[in-house]
């Protein structure tokens, strides 16, 4: 008789179930019951989201080339659970090769991100030339909490590709994994579970869209929200609650294969920008400016 | 020896006698000045003395309708079929109109809204041509500014500007959508459409083709419509944080891009190695900047405890010699609240912080019998909590709160849902970086306070909107990108 | 002769001198510049400007009969226009103070000397020291000191002290300026530490400059003084006067500067008693703009008598 796996939540680096205590079946293509996965719940969404807010000034805090070695590592380790991602997704009823395809496309934008943790800041950032002796000089930062829906249509990599620029760039996150598909999500977390990722910064839910999202659209905690592929109604109902404490929010309905669906504008999505002003003493007759 | 005493600057009044106002003022659509479908007209009112200054034209969803129809005829048929560097020469053709007609345009920003000749003297109405003059440069280099991304123009934006920087902030909005190759319908506010209609003038001098920029004046139902609009395609609107979230609600389930400059309360932060009487000026600047109708405005201010009752004592003499009265005296630093409304707004927060029990100090001085006029005014014994901390009052009140360490006064500066600017005083440089990194707001000043510039982004964090204006940032609200 | 001060003591007081920021000084004062001083304020400020003159002459080829000139033309600025003050004082070497207090008589009008080896200040203190008592035994009203600024500039602030503590007890009734010469400081930190210590030597006045180096008194110089002046007046309750000096040419930028001093200390310091310009070429441009405003003419130099 075949052990079958409960998947549980990822909230500040734990796995608890949820506290619902309820879960739901992951039924793989054809049909077949393959793994148990948490009914999330509200108040799953709301541990998580204040985890994530505590978590997130240390995260943003680290160096960028700090972050940048922490999400080089997730690769790596990636790399080196690929097989076990592979039979995940063969298991929901992918083939091989394309499950290959994904992993190892996911793997590779890890990577990439990994590679951007200390330069997006270079080409976000400016310094303003200003009309009185003044330094003025913009730069990027993190918003903070971003809520995370990840794609409904892939199983990693959506989720990766979501994740990642959000992270890269110092936020934390509150993800709500793919309903039908959330077993590469949780086998993610295991991932981070062992990573140097402090825990509260990636937080991962499972279960039903519909029931976590208001929670998390409506949540005067939560920065910005990223969507992917959702029904229109569904996007449209979590902007109008994201309008409470002006979340900005991201709706993709690129295809995550593509390689254009990476790159600094996703980056860019979750920072805003600061700009600082500082006198300049004239020196010598020198001229305030730069 | 000789002894003098009183000494008092006399009035120094700028004359209006050169402003050649028109009794009724109509839309600016399709290159033409419109009599409003609506067949309605409001009055204008000078909030000095409360005279009558004009009629203005009050455009329904029908009028906006005409105006967006101009807009898209000129982007489709005209504006988009320009280059970029045909564009900037408008923009530059312009911007440079403007400047020829600088004092006009400041003695009109006067006279309709109440702030200091000498403030839309040597602030306002510089700033504005500099932004047209900054983003002129910008329309044929869009490209270079996003290497690798191939941008486009929107198609019509639609711009609701506010009332207390008029002419400043529709060159905020109106300059970088131009540049970027959108057309405009443009609402300014209601009590301050002067300037916005003598910019008409000043495009149609320029030979800027018909519909590029159409100005349509009224109350919020007049921007109400254009923001509900269906073929406009962006909304920028700089405004109170209540309506920004209406727009915001009304523009999901459309492809409208949207930018915000919503409210603000904003914490200015003296440490006590400060430059002390360079930070008590930044203070007034900070706060009675414009009769404090900032969004920016430094309204919160936290002073280490070591030198507060010092800052606090040179605040007060400090007002001694702030001129409150007639907007149009050169001497004047705070003019005429901008109208009844607002003046009775900041009074029942003044009224609000008395009965929460703050202590108040404003000036001894004479306000003018007519018009709408507030003494600056200072609140201390405040708590985080009193309201008067809380809410943004738009005018010239400050209140004033005392913290011991760092750590606390991040954690007070940032207990806000707003998150525009902040101010920094202290003579440490590490310092300075070390709180700004902490600090949550998009515009930090640092031993200094209110300072703008074309080439600078401005703009909020959390519900003091979202996007930036001004800068290589600012072109981003009014270009599409491939993603 | 020592001051009060120990070292540890000067050292206490100076750290308590506040830092200034250069930009933030220039905008307060642009905000200054950009009133608009028109009409019977406009009248009133010139005929105050024109009693707080220092009248001076301090060149190495200065005659008594020069001296005496001066003192003339102290007294009778524009005879042709009725009723106009006097100037303040008039300034001079030690050499002349006995010509111009004789030449001034009982006009009212004090007589100024500069001393301590004026202008460089580089001489042993007994030279200034006696410097300063020839002046005075001539009937000097007014010193005006130099400060040793090598010292200064090198840390020795006690040196500094201590030179212009002794000058003040010599000078018994007299009242003493100190000179900084500004132009050989380095920033404003140092204008305002410099203004700190001399307010706590003794001085009565404090003056910005010899009129022998460029810059000289330059608005944010003048506004960081008085930022000195107010808070060490605002802690004790006692008012130093303050004398620009170098500089300060057009009518526009003297009353400019009496603006500032309006507005930053108070109208109690719109007197002679507590504020002077040390000026040559001054008082004839405040008598032609004067003159400007009682009759709607412009002036000419050539009117107006140059001494």
């Amino acid at each position: 008789m075949e052990v079958l796996k409960t998947y549980k939540l990822y909230i500040g680096g734990q796995f608890p179930r949820t506290e619902s205590g309820r879960s739901y079946a992951v039924l793989s293509q054809s049909g077949q019951h393959i793994a148990n996965a948490c009914q999330g719940s509200k108040k799953d969404i709301r541990n998580a989201v204040q985890v994530a807010r505590k978590a997130q000034a240390s995260w943003a805090a680290k160096t960028a080339f700090n972050r940048s070695q922490i999400i080089y590592r997730i690769a790596e380790m990636l790399e080196a659970r690929k097989g076990q991602f592979l039979e995940e997704l063969q298991a929901l009823g992918f083939d091989l090769k394309s499950a290959t395809q994904e992993v190892e496309t996911s793997i590779d934008r890890c990577v990439y991100y990994a590679g951007w943790a200390d330069k997006y800041q270079a080409l976000l950032g400016t310094v303003n030339p200003v009309a009185s002796s003044h330094f003025n000089f913009s730069v990027p930062e993190a918003m903070g909490v971003v809520g995370v829906v990840a794609c409904q249509q892939t199983a990693l990599l959506g989720f990766i590709s979501q994740v990642l620029p959000a992270l890269i760039g110092g936020n934390s996150v509150v993800v709500i994994a793919n309903q039908k598909l959330p077993l590469c999500a949780i086998t993610f977390a295991e991932v981070l579970a062992t990573s140097d990722v402090p825990g509260g910064v990636v937080n991962i839910l499972t279960g039903s869209v519909e029931e976590m999202l208001p929670t998390l659209s409506g949540h005067m905690d939560v920065n910005a929200l990223s969507l992917a592929q959702l029904d229109i109604a569904i996007v449209e109902k979590a902007q109008t609650e994201a309008v409470e404490n002006l979340k900005r929010v991201m709706s993709y309905s690129i295809d995550f294969s593509q390689s254009r669906a990476q790159g600094l504008s996703y980056i860019s999505d979750f920072q805003e920008i600061k700009t600082t002003w500082h006198p300049i003493e004239q020196i010598a007759g020198g001229a305030g400016g730069y | 020896m000789m002894s003098q005493t009183n000494w008092n600057l006399e009035p120094s009044m700028e004359s209006a006698a050169q402003i050649q106002l028109q009794a009724q003022y109509e839309l600016f659509i399709d290159g033409k000045w419109q009599a409003p479908l609506s067949n309605t007209y409001y009055d204008n009112v000078n909030p000095a003395d409360e005279s009558h200054l004009a009629r203005i034209a009050w455009s329904n969803a029908a009028d906006v309708d005409l105006a967006v129809r101009a807009a898209r005829s000129a982007y489709e048929n005209v504006w988009s079929k320009l280059s970029g560097a045909e564009r900037g020469k408008y923009l530059f053709r312009i911007a440079r109109l403007m400047q020829e007609k600088a004092k006009e345009l400041a003695i009109l920003e006067t006279l309709d809204g109440g702030k200091p000749i000498r403030e839309s003297r040597d602030i306002d109405i510089p700033l504005a041509c500099n932004h047209f003059f900054y983003y002129a440069g910008w329309a044929d280099k869009l490209q270079e500014a996003f290497p690798g991304q191939q941008v486009a123009a929107l198609g019509v934006a639609g711009q609701i500007t506010p009332w207390n920087f008029p002419l400043l902030m529709l060159a905020w909005k109106v300059a970088p959508a131009l540049a970027c190759g959108n057309t405009v319908v443009l609402k300014p506010a209601e009590t301050t459409s002067l300037t916005a209609l003598k910019f008409a003038e000043i495009c149609q001098e320029a030979g800027l083709p018909a519909g590029v920029v159409n100005i349509v004046t009224g109350y919020g139902d007049s921007g109400a419509a254009l923001v509900a609009h269906p073929d406009v395609n962006k909304i920028a609107f700089t405004g109170s944080t209540a309506v920004g979230k209406q727009i915001q609600k009304a523009c999901i389930a459309t492809n409208k891009k949207l930018t915000l400059e919503l409210g603000g309360k904003s914490a200015n932060i003296i440490l006590e190695d400060a430059p002390i009487d360079q930070a008590v000026e930044g203070v007034i600047n900070s706060i009675f900047f414009n009769q404090g109708h900032v969004c920016c405005a430094g309204s919160r201010l936290f002073v280490q405890e070591s030198i507060a009752e010092r800052v606090l004592e040179k605040l007060k003499f400090r007002l001694q010699s702030i001129y409150v009265g007639n907007p149009l005296d050169k001497n004047t630093d705070i003019g005429a609240i901008n109208s009844k409304k607002q003046l009775e707004t900041i009074e029942r927060y003044i009224q609000l912080g008395l009965e929460e029990g703050a202590e108040i100090y404003q000036p001894t001085c004479e306000l003018p019998s007519a018009g709408y006029y507030c003494k600056p005014t200072l609140f201390t014994d405040v708590a985080q909590s009193a309201r008067i901390v809380q809410e943004e009052i738009f005018g010239p009140v400050l209140t004033i709160q005392t913290f011991r360490t760092m750590e606390e006064v991040v954690q007070k500066a940032n207990n806000t849902p707003y998150g525009l600017a902040a101010g920094v005083w202290t003579d440490k440089g590490a310092r300075i970086f070390g709180l700004s990194q902490q600090l949550k707001a998009g515009v930090i000043w640092a031993n200094t306070y209110n300072k703008f510039d074309p080439a600078s982004p401005f703009g909020g964090y959390k519900e003091s909107g979202f996007g930036r204006e001004g800068g290589l940032h600012g072109l981003r609200a009014y270009l599409k990108f491939p993603n | 002769m020592l001051g009060h001060l120990s070292t540890p003591e000067l050292s206490s007081l100076l750290a308590l001198s506040p830092s200034i920021d250069q930009i933030g000084t220039q905008e307060r004062i642009a905000r200054i510049q950009a009133r608009s001083i028109k009409g019977a304020a406009k009248i009133q400020g010139l005929r105050m400007a024109l009693s707080m003159i220092d009248l001076t002459t301090l060149e190495g080829k200065d005659t008594p009969a020069k001296v005496r000139q001066l003192c003339f033309k102290a007294q009778h600025l524009h005879d042709q226009a009725a009723d106009l003050p006097t100037v303040a004082a008039v300034c001079v070497y030690p050499t002349m103070v006995g010509v111009a207090k004789k030449a001034l008589g009982n006009s009212g009008i004090k007589v100024a000397s500069v001393s301590t080896a004026f202008p460089s200040g580089q001489a042993p203190f007994e030279v200034k020291k006696l410097d300063t008592l020839y002046a005075l035994d001539n009937g000097a009203d007014e010193i005006d000191m130099v400060v040793s600024r090598g010292r200064f500039l090198s840390g020795d602030y006690q040196f500094v002290y201590d030179e212009i503590a002794a000058i003040k007890e010599l000078c018994s009734t007299a009242r003493l300026k100190v000179i900084f010469e500004t132009g050989e400081l380095d920033s404003l930190d140092q204008v305002r530490k410099i203004s700190d210590l001399s307010i706590a030597a003794g001085a009565d006045f404090i003056k910005t400059s010899t009129g022998k180096i460029q810059p000289a008194a330059t608005f944010p110089v003048v506004l960081t003084m008085l930022g000195a002046i107010k808070d060490h007046f605002d802690k004790t309750g006692q008012m130093i006067g303050m004398k620009p000096a170098g500089g300060i040419s057009s009518s526009k930028l003297a009353l400019q500067h009496l603006l500032m001093v309006k507005e930053v200390l108070g109208e109690a310091w719109l007197s002679n008693e507590w504020y002077r310009f040390g000026a040559s070429s001054l008082a004839n441009d405040l008598l032609m703009q004067y003159q400007k405003q009682l009759t709607g003419k412009y002036q000419s130099a050539a009117y107006f008598s140059i001494d």
